[in-house]
């Protein structure tokens, strides 16, 4: 075919364009939605899931997360290199963040990675540092976040936020059967953390117990960040898997 | 709009490319001060203020938001509706309609910074807009390319020119990458969470953060090279059959080469391996535009010399050419491993977003400017002060950025003898200090010279037809 023809036919064009731009999208994406080994199965030995949904604390403290733009300095996505490993700990599996509407991976490591911050410091350091980074790690060139103790956690939207999340594909309960299903996949404990007509209850509960910003009286948006900085990269217990289970995955 | 009564052509619809052409030189400098400003919150992390609204994770999207879609989006509205309508000998299509995406554009830059400033982002790097904006971004979208089609399809020439399949294809892939990254469930007027989650988000996200770069930033802005090159030249495009090979081979292997940016990830390594595969091959049809728009100078190589805007638009071609090689380097794996999450892909983008989009974009202003206000500029000589200023500021700051991200990228990997980790992170950090000054002063320098095409182009319109000037009052009243 001459190109003359598309030259002059706009249609033609029009067409050709679509298919030319459509393609590496249909091939590259388009499968990983259907292939199952993109995301691991990742179960205990009595056949849990270990990878659960966020307690809706920990959701409002990612959304704060999201909302501070955290990703523009920090990475949650830890690669398959012996450095990493030392630093940051067993590389991210995808089942990981299978819950993340949206992904957090990041792009930039101006800060340190975070796929696997949880448990490492304690709740104090976690405030202290969100607060006044410097006073912590002298040459950090973090932004101080001195609001987060100072602004209360608006929690009133969580059912809206969880039930948004439910219709994207987190399991969050909505009824009883789902409870139970919840209940099969996760066990009971979990699942009693991912009611939605229970949210609030939930939340005020996990922010009292855990107290994550040293401060009882109030729930701040220090105690939600902290909760999810907490959780995250805690929840896959990478002691029950051999070592190169993860690898067929790849 | 259709009373204008414009000296230099009537027959076309030149009022709303002036109206784009000044908002262009406004978000080039809104943006470039912002960026000028994050910069240097990185060097001196006081500047942050402990204040929600100016903190960087904030400001950044505002950054990009205010240069990649305030500027490049004006400019790129600007140039098409100003080229199409030539290259087709037709004026505008659908009347008003066009006015319809000047101010729906303005307002999704300025609704957009807002949002950023309160915090109201998707967390996904260039589309944090939130989903009402998006919405908006859809329809106006729509209403640009029925304009651009529309016109093409009332063309008086038979062929449809170059320039407009470039311009044609960044319209449709924009509109394909937009809608399916912005795919939402929202559960407020401000908030959503995106229909994927993990893996799969990933994927679809940089698909369309690559395919931003590959599309808007680079098919519409070689559109517009196929204009203003040999138009500043006076000289016909030097190979149209490469034309042709190198506008498919492009539109065709970009959409593939996103997943480079997340190599060694939670993704499967096929898809990693094919995006590094068509990365590499990328490389051609890249080069094929950079030789087709500096062989078009063939022959009249003295014009570098005596004409600062035919400086502006080959030395895009140039940093075009680098970064384009840079890229592909940088998509292959072993490479990616240290590359990756350092500044040395944020010197990657600066040398293509500055190098090649910021100037091509001011050769092209420069040539459009005058001829829009049938005028003279008034102070030739600040053009060439404004290259030199642009140019050193590149340089520093895309070396900077070398030198950090490599630095930087060694030490998170360097072992000492008995096997440990060198370097805490931190210590890594301090080491970036000198450089992040460095980029700062870079940003300095070139925004400097944004300021003065700022200057020069104010009192260039300034002089410009006193009916052309009235006629901008009235429209923008």
């Amino acid at each position: 075919m001459k190109h003359d023809k598309i030259e002059r036919n706009i249609g033609l064009m029009l067409v050709l364009v679509m298919l030319a731009i459509s393609a590496g999208g249909l091939v590259e994406i388009v499968p990983l939605f259907f292939i199952k080994d993109t995301v691991e199965v990742v179960k205990t030995a009595d056949g849990k899931d270990m990878v659960r949904p966020y307690t809706p604390l920990e959701q409002l403290g990612r959304d704060i997360y999201t909302r501070e733009g955290c990703y523009t300095c920090h990475s949650q996505m830890i690669r398959p290199f012996r450095d990493e490993a030392l630093r940051y700990g067993h590389y991210s599996l995808a089942a990981e963040s299978k819950y993340d509407h949206p992904f957090q991976w990041g792009s930039k490591r101006t800060g340190p990675d975070l796929a696997r911050v949880g448990g490492k410091y304690s709740n104090d350091w976690h405030v202290q540092h969100l607060n006044a980074p410097r006073s912590m790690v002298p040459e950090s060139v973090m932004p101080n976040y001195p609001w987060l103790l100072e602004t209360k956690l608006d929690y009133s939207n969580i059912t809206q936020k969880m039930s948004a999340l439910r219709m994207v594909g987190v399991p969050y309960s909505s009824n009883e059967a789902e409870y139970k299903r919840n209940v099969a996949t996760f066990g009971e404990e979990v699942a009693d953390t991912l009611r939605i007509e229970k949210a609030e209850e939930i939340l005020v509960d996990q922010a009292k117990m855990g107290n994550f910003d040293n401060n009882k009286s109030d729930i701040t948006e220090m105690d939600a960040l902290v909760a999810y900085l907490q959780v995250l990269g805690t929840m896959v217990d990478f002691k029950q898997f051999d070592d190169d289970y993860f690898a067929k995955f790849r | 709009m259709a009373t204008t009564n414009v000296v230099t052509n009537e027959q076309y619809n030149y009022d709303i490319v002036r109206k784009f052409v000044i908002m262009t030189l406004v978000w080039g400098a809104v943006g470039m001060l912002v960026g000028v400003y994050i910069a240097s919150e990185l060097a001196f992390p006081f500047l942050n203020l402990d204040s929600p609204y100016i903190t960087f994770g904030r400001l950044r999207p505002v950054h990009t938001g205010a240069v990649i879609f305030g500027f490049g989006g004006s400019v790129l509205f600007a140039t098409s509706y100003y080229v199409v309508q030539r290259t087709c000998q037709a004026r505008l299509f659908g009347g008003g309609l066009a006015n319809f995406t000047f101010w729906g554009w303005q307002t999704i830059i300025v609704l957009a910074a807002l949002g950023h400033v309160m915090g109201y982002s998707q967390g996904r790097e260039y589309a944090e807009m939130a989903w009402p904006v998006d919405i908006l971004i859809a329809v106006v979208w729509v209403a640009y390319a029925a304009v651009f089609i529309g016109t093409i399809m009332k063309r008086k020439e038979p062929h449809i020119y170059v320039a407009n399949w470039f311009y044609l294809s960044f319209i449709l892939a924009t509109a394909l990458l937009h809608i399916f990254n912005n795919l939402a469930v929202p559960y407020s007027l401000t908030g959503s969470y995106s229909l994927f989650s993990g893996a799969q988000d990933a994927m679809t996200q940089w698909w369309y953060g690559h395919n931003a770069v590959g599309f808007f930033l680079t098919a519409a802005f070689l559109g517009m090279m196929y204009y203003f090159v040999p138009k500043q030249a006076g000289r016909p495009i030097y190979s149209y059959r490469l034309s042709i090979i190198h506008f498919w081979a492009l539109i065709f292997l970009y959409m593939w080469a996103g997943t480079h940016h997340l190599h060694w990830t939670a993704i499967p390594d096929w898809t990693s391996t094919l995006a590094a595969t068509f990365s590499i091959m990328l490389l051609l049809p890249s080069w094929g535009g950079m030789i087709n728009g500096i062989m078009t100078l063939s022959g009249a190589w003295e014009k570098l010399r005596t004409d600062p805007i035919m400086r502006f638009l080959i030395v895009s071609l140039s940093f075009y050419g680098m970064s384009t090689f840079e890229g592909p380097m940088m998509s292959l794996k072993d490479v990616n491993a240290l590359s990756h999450y350092t500044d040395w892909t944020v010197g990657h983008v600066h040398s293509g977003a500055l190098g090649w989009v910021a100037m091509i974009s001011f050769g092209a202003l420069y040539h459009l400017i005058p001829r829009l206000w049938n005028t003279q500029i008034h102070n030739p000589k600040l053009i060439n002060v404004h290259f030199w200023l642009a140019t050193i500021g590149i340089l520093l700051y895309i070396v900077a950025m070398w030198i950090s991200g490599i630095m930087q990228g060694l030490m998170w990997r360097a072992f000492d003898d008995f096997g440990n980790l060198q370097y805490s992170f931190v210590e890594t950090v301090a080491a970036m200090h000198p450089f992040y000054a460095m980029r700062a002063l870079g940003g300095v320098f070139f925004l400097t010279g944004m300021v003065i095409m700022c200057y020069n182009m104010y009192m260039t319109i300034r002089k410009g037809n006193a009916n052309v000037a009235a006629d901008i009052a009235t429209a923008a009243a």
